[in-house]
């Protein structure tokens, strides 16, 4: 595993920094520099509120190197509340209870270890919206 | 030699600092006690609480520490960037070497102009850390420090403690008095030598004294720093509405009030270890943040910690009437326990590692 790759991409993934474009407004995540509408360049960074609701989901049982240790588990496509699409894993939730248009959350959970020894990585995940709701 | 009095070992520092917010984490998963006796002891004796906290396969010490300290600055509605330190106390840090604190402050935004370690004291750790927090703010080098006390504990399959060794925590953010939701108004650290519980480098899990975890060590640092608190102060228990006292049990705490004085309804909103366990460094924190879910503002409330090895930490406080806006700002602390998803041993056992694959 390479430890270089994970720290770069420590802000995205703990707190879902992504990018705004100057020229059109769009917001973008992963960051990518360059705005997908407009082509224009897209470098200041924009923090997400981490809400959304599910577009598109999948449940893995063959799950691929360093994650088997997690399967099954539920992923989705998250389609965040300012607009982009999101692959994340899902969490605090039964596979069952999963529905398209469910309203999510980020949380910020472990995704992978590099077996015993090596490091610990994390990054977001979603879960169901409901009981921060009942906060307000 | 002179004599020594309470008044002498009161903690309190030069400017008057407090609360700013508080965060609680428990995950949603519970093993029955019963459950657990059932593989050990074929579900015959009593057992210590009804269930505990279990983390699931993607929580761990810095997982949590991160939401419960999000949930605090939700509540002090502070910028992270005026935070400058970040401590977390826990005996079940992830890594052996390397901070959880630093992944935690950078999660929240705090980086990179901050103090940031991991503190270990048993079940005292995140207290420790506290008082080390009202030190930072009372003496003016900060402006804010954020105490969390988390853990994932360990407990030996079959062990007595293995029914109580729970997963959960709070963390505290602390700035001056005038921003407070509780102010600190002073505490009282009561620490001996005492060899009741311990975990040996490179150990899965802990060791005990047994019986010699009752008297000798819970009874007489709670007893000694709460009694030691509360006379400095020119306190009786009567002038508190509420307490909150370390919780290895159900039993411990509901002793240990009683021979302070204090009544069960006292002890009432915080005593969560019958419904989560144990949560060791979270314990008490924990309980604090129970209480202020429910406090009034003028509200007194007496905190006491233990850590195993062994000590106790007092803290005096009294809540003020920002708590009423701050509180509904986050997930309460009774919510993140009403989420409950039953487990078996068999999971419970994959959750907590117990399965060796080769």
């Amino acid at each position: 595993m390479e430890v270089s790759r994970h720290w770069r991409l420590q802000e995205q993934r703990y707190k879902l920094v992504g990018e705004t474009c100057d020229s059109c407004g769009v917001k973008l995540f992963p960051p990518r520099d360059v705005c997908l509408e407009c082509e224009a360049p897209a470098k200041e960074l924009f923090t997400f509120t981490g809400l959304g609701e599910i577009f598109s989901y999948t449940t893995i049982y063959d799950a691929p190197a360093g994650f088997e240790h997690h399967a099954p588990y539920t992923i989705a496509l998250v389609k965040l509340d300012e607009g982009p699409l999101v692959t994340a894993q899902l969490t605090d939730v039964e596979k069952e209870d999963v529905a398209i248009g469910m309203p999510v959350e980020m949380v910020t959970r472990k995704l992978r270890t590099d077996g015993e020894e090596g490091m610990i990585v994390y990054g977001y995940k979603f879960r169901p919206l409901s009981l921060a709701q009942t906060v307000n | 030699m002179n004599e020594y009095t309470p008044q002498q070992g009161l903690m309190k520092p030069n400017l008057d600092v407090g609360i700013v917010g508080y965060g609680a984490y428990v995950p949603r998963y519970r093993i029955p006690a019963k459950e657990i006796s059932k593989m050990w002891t074929g579900g015959v004796g009593g057992v210590p609480i009804q269930e505990k906290a279990v983390n699931g396969l993607d929580e761990d010490v810095v997982t949590m520490s991160i939401e419960a300290a999000r949930n605090a600055l939700d509540r002090g509605q502070i910028n992270p960037r005026d935070i400058r330190a970040v401590w977390v106390g826990s005996e079940s840090h992830p890594y052996a070497v390397k901070p959880s604190s630093t992944t935690v402050a950078e999660a929240i935004g705090a980086v990179p102009n901050t103090q940031a370690a991991d503190w270990e004291f048993a079940c005292k750790a995140g207290t420790e850390a506290m008082q080390a927090a009202i030190a930072f703010v009372g003496s003016g080098m900060a402006r804010y420090a954020l105490s969390i006390g988390m853990d994932t504990a360990q407990g030996r399959p079959g062990d007595a403690l293995e029914y109580t060794a729970a997963a959960g925590g709070a963390a505290i953010l602390i700035g001056l008095a005038e921003e407070a939701v509780a102010v600190i108004n002073g505490s009282y650290s009561f620490v001996t030598d005492t060899p009741d519980f311990w975990r040996r480098a490179h150990a899965n899990y802990p060791s005990h004294g047994d019986r010699f975890t009752g008297e000798p060590a819970y009874f007489k640092h709670v007893m000694g720093a709460a009694e030691a608190l509360m006379e400095a102060l020119e306190r009786m228990a009567a002038d508190y509405d509420w307490a909150v006292f370390h919780q290895p049990n159900a039993k411990f705490p509901q002793r240990v009030a009683k021979m302070l004085g204090f009544t069960p309804e006292q002890i009432a909103p915080g005593l969560l270890s019958p419904r989560i366990g144990n949560t060791y460094s979270g314990s008490t924190m924990i309980g604090l943040t129970a209480v202020l879910d429910v406090a009034e503002p003028g509200d007194r409330i007496l905190m006491v910690s233990y850590g195993s090895g062994a000590g106790s930490d007092a803290f005096d406080i009294r809540v003020t009437d920002r708590i009423e806006a701050a509180r509904d700002r986050a997930m309460k602390t009774e919510t993140y326990i009403s989420r409950r998803t039953e487990i078996n041993y068999a999971t419970y056992s994959r959750f907590r590692d117990k399965l060796k694959m080769s």
